[in-house]
């Protein structure tokens, strides 16, 4: 049994210590926001937090979570209130939507590291995480204004 | 020209209020996901606009005058939307026009996915489908229609009510109200509106009056996109649902000699290893137990006739058959004669490879098999063929299985299979368990770039001369290249021609005056399985098209964009994007040293765009600046979504200039994941500029206009920045001439 807390609760997981992360999310504990899009660590669909740190969910063995917290995309606002979900809904980011939770949760990161982001720091920050439909203009100016909310002191 | 500039800033619209309508799960009690963490969440209804889950109860008065609208007591308008989202829009684009005409109040319209059923088939195309860049044109009358019935019903109820003439009513934000203002909302008139017959004709709005057509209104699918509720296919979850991975062929067209299974049936949470006609399935509780366990049992196959197959050796014959005649495709003038007479000629061969569409998501179906039923649920493109192909192979009428459209996380062609092979073999797993079995065939993302069905592979060899003045006066190419459709039920799209219309879309319209043409097409016939990839044959005949006119400007000496412009002259809506673009890109005015500008311009499934690209060479590697896309789609719906798509499609188109090549060797395809097939990533991706020219001509489409100029006007750049032309994608400069 692996004891870990995701968003806050507490949980105690059954699985192999091996499995990854990501499927502990999906098929155990069933929050199905973190997407699986390639399994090595390319694409960045996956991402979570442990402990406040960026992770791929997909090649973290969920080992690697125990007496941890984790948090992932339901965990990040459920009422959509934080800064960079509001940005993403006033640059209308999304196209498909798949990879947008792991964009979020790597942006997130970001954002608390570096709360006046330049371009440069976006690059690096946010070129693991692919978007097949092409957001990433999008996405960039969102993550510029999620940035100015936070200074003007709009947010939590 | 008007036109109207898609700023950074889109403007912002009404409050959005969004829902996700799933009635047939909501129905279906006993479909909840288990949330361990934070509580049973039903898959229903939601509306992330006003709050987290909304325990909205269905209505029991809900008005619902046609297939595509219901009413609620409650205010709520759900558009039920017969095409798939999948990131092109549609689920906002389609309920704007009947909110539109139904006078509805934005911020409580939601949309909901159609149920298969004959009233939901595309009005062209004869079948519930969703591809060609078709959704809103085909979607315009239907759905501007649907409201205005609706809305007409509304007036009528209130009118009765009120003793008035329903002439002197009006209607606004989801409201009737008469001459002296007395106000019923939609949702006050539903029980009695249900009570009357649909009107047999609906005078529409004059687009002079309209409110959101035009509008860069929101998306309806955001909110749910940002806290992880859209449920797409990957998520759908049923109580005692097992998931399946399959084993296929290395080899297109391999087959399973045998297989030993004895570690993998050992292995924790393996509940069944079965062998269907695609493969080895090892069914198990979990998606990781079954990975693992597919991964341990050893397959030997019957390799079949595609062992040694190589696109290297494909390449050479391709270009060996391009040297003889092929099937005329357009002939204008005599090409040959004028080209012996040309004062300059020159000649040019342009290679794009066999592409994968690299969904997000990969493939995946959930099949839930009963005695006498059946239900799937998956992200399809192509709802009433699967679910004719499903129920063929559970033996069941096509009326007694449902399919669930999902959100597709991404499509791009892939999820419009002629064969429904991810659904067709999901049915042979649940199948293979036994009827009652629930199932989830999920593929890795390696199971899905090397299962096929990719763009073909082609090669387009032209020639050109121009005269002593610099007139381009003869043009032959050939293309070769596989069909997508021959073989396939879309054979008959072909009407009796000896070629694919969609091996030589984009150049057997060539619209520059040119007093010779000759346009021709080889088909060859590889094993490899092709279908449609976003842009289809467009994808890479405008990379061949505006290449070559960019090397024949060259020739003639002539800058890229007058020497266009000159041939286009009789192309008003060509030369309209054309300019745009040009001016917009501030063509002509110097750039920094080492780098260029490059132009192209096409037309594909209705609409006409024109690209500029910037893009400079360091260490040899290219860097694209900026894209300047000037885009004509006729009268539009809303230009936000387009913005959204001619962005997204220069990336597409940008990522297959730059990154993007499958290559097969002894029949095995080399390329497994991101990694060896990239993506355009962000630290690559360029600024883009996007500006629609105002239009009253008939809509075209905008989830595909938008990636064949990209190659093209990036190539063009290279060549003004480095004197050297790439004339084969992926462009390698070690490669250029």
């Amino acid at each position: 049994m692996i004891d870990f807390s995701v968003n806050g609760e507490h949980v105690n997981v059954d699985a192999d210590p091996s499995t990854p992360l990501l499927w502990v999310i999906r098929d155990h504990l069933g929050l199905t926001g973190t997407k699986y899009g390639c399994g090595m660590a390319q694409c960045g669909a996956c991402t979570v937090h442990i402990n406040g740190e960026a992770v791929r969910s997909c090649v973290a063995p969920v080992s690697r979570a125990s007496g941890k917290a984790v948090t992932t995309i339901e965990g990040l606002s459920s009422d959509l209130s934080q800064p960079l979900q509001r940005a993403w809904i006033e640059e209308d980011v999304p196209q498909c939507g798949y990879c947008q939770s792991g964009q979020l949760m790597s942006a997130a990161v970001l954002l608390r590291e570096k709360p006046q982001p330049t371009d440069d720091d976006i690059d690096q920050a946010m070129t693991g995480n692919i978007c097949r439909c092409g957001t990433y203009p999008r996405i960039r100016r969102a993550i510029h204004r999620a940035a100015g909310m936070v200074a003007k002191g709009g947010a939590r | 020209m008007n036109t109207r500039h898609i700023s950074p800033d889109p403007i912002t619209s009404s409050s959005v209020g969004s829902e996700r309508l799933r009635a047939e799960l909501k129905r279906r009690d006993f479909l909840k996901f288990s949330l361990a963490a934070s509580g049973g969440l039903l898959i229903g209804f939601y509306f992330p606009g006003i709050g987290s889950q909304a325990s909205a109860q269905e209505s029991v008065s809900s008005f619902m005058p046609n297939a595509f609208v219901r009413i609620g007591t409650d205010e709520r308008v759900t558009v039920i939307v017969n095409h798939s989202e999948m990131g092109q829009g549609v689920y906002t684009s389609l309920p704007m026009l009947l909110a539109e005409e139904l006078d509805a109040d934005w911020s409580k319209v939601g949309f909901e996915s159609a149920p298969v059923d004959p009233k939901y088939n595309h009005p062209a195309f004869g079948m519930q489908v969703t591809g060609g860049s078709s959704s809103v044109w085909s979607g315009l009358e239907q759905f501007r229609q649907a409201g205005a019935a609706a809305r007409a019903m509304l007036v009528a109820a209130a009118a009765t009510r009120w003793s008035v003439d329903a002439a002197s009513c009006r209607t606004e934000s989801g409201a009737v109200f008469d001459s002296s203002n007395r106000k019923l909302s939609y949702g006050q008139l539903v029980a009695d509106a249900a009570k009357l017959t649909p009107p047999a004709h609906v005078q529409l709005k004059d687009p002079k009056t309209f409110k959101l057509i035009g509008k860069p209104v929101k998306r309806l699918d955001t909110s749910v996109k940002l806290n992880g509720q859209a449920v797409f296919g990957l998520d759908v979850k049923l109580p005692g649902m097992m998931t399946a991975v399959v084993a296929r062929p290395p080899i297109f067209g391999a087959t399973v000699k045998s297989f030993d299974d004895s570690k993998a049936r050992t292995m924790p949470g393996v509940r069944k290893i079965a062998q269907v006609p695609s493969g080895v399935a090892v069914i198990a509780d979990t998606f990781w137990q079954a990975k693992v366990a597919r991964d341990a049992l050893r397959v030997e196959w019957d390799e079949g006739a595609m062992r040694g197959f190589s696109t290297t050796q494909m390449m050479q014959d391709f270009r060996e058959r391009a040297k003889s005649p092929g099937v005329s495709v357009r002939k204008e003038g005599d090409a040959p004669a004028a080209l012996a007479k040309a004062a300059k000629k020159i000649e040019a061969v342009y290679e794009a490879p066999y592409l994968s569409h690299l969904m997000m998501e990969p493939l995946n179906c959930v099949v839930d098999l009963r005695q006498d039923s059946c239900e799937v649920w998956t992200g399809s493109q192509f709802q009433t063929i699967d679910r004719a192909n499903a129920a063929k192979i559970a033996g069941l009428p096509a009326e007694n299985v449902q399919l669930h459209t999902t959100f597709l996380g991404g499509g791009f062609g892939r999820r419009a299979n002629p064969q429904s092979d991810f659904v067709v073999e999901a049915v042979y797993v649940a199948k293979a368990i036994g009827a009652p079995s629930k199932v989830k065939v999920v593929w890795t993302r390696e199971d899905d770039m090397q299962g096929g069905w990719y763009r073909p592979a082609f090669l387009h060899s032209i020639e050109g001369g121009i005269d002593g003045a610099g007139n381009l006066v003869s043009w032959r190419s050939r293309s070769v290249g596989q069909s997508i459709m021959t073989g396939t039920p879309f054979a008959a799209l072909m009407k009796g021609k000896a070629y694919d219309p969609a091996s030589v879309e984009g150049i057997d319209d060539l619209p520059y005056s040119i007093p010779n043409i000759a346009v021709e097409s080889h088909q060859v016939d590889i094993k490899v399985p092709v279908q449609w990839l976003r842009s289809v044959g467009h994808s890479h005949t405008a990379f061949a098209v505006e290449s070559f006119i960019d090397e024949l400007a060259a020739l003639a000496q002539k800058d890229p964009y007058q020497f266009r412009r000159d041939l286009l002259l009789k192309q008003p809506r060509y030369l309209g994007v054309l300019d745009l673009a040009a001016q917009k890109s501030g063509w002509g005015k110097p750039l920094p040293k080492g780098m260029g500008r490059g132009i192209a311009v096409h037309f594909a499934f209705g609409s006409y765009l024109a690209h500029v690209a910037e893009v400079s060479v360091t260490d040899g590697k290219i860097k694209v600046h900026r894209m300047v896309c000037a885009v004509d789609c006729g009268q539009y719906v809303n230009p936000g979504i387009i913005a959204a798509q001619i962005e997204g499609g220069a990336i597409f188109g940008a990522s297959a200039a730059l990154f993007q090549e499958l290559t097969f060797e002894d029949g095995r395809l080399q390329q497994t994941n991101f990694h060896t097939f990239p993506v355009m990533r962000m630290n690559e991706c360029p600024e883009i500029e996007t500006y629609i020219v105002e239009s009253n001509e008939k809509s075209g489409g905008i989830g595909e206009p938008g990636v064949p100029c990209a190659a093209p006007a990036i190539a063009n750049a290279l060549f003004a920045a480095t004197g050297k032309r790439v004339r084969r994608m992926p462009f390698r400069l070690t490669e250029a001439v």
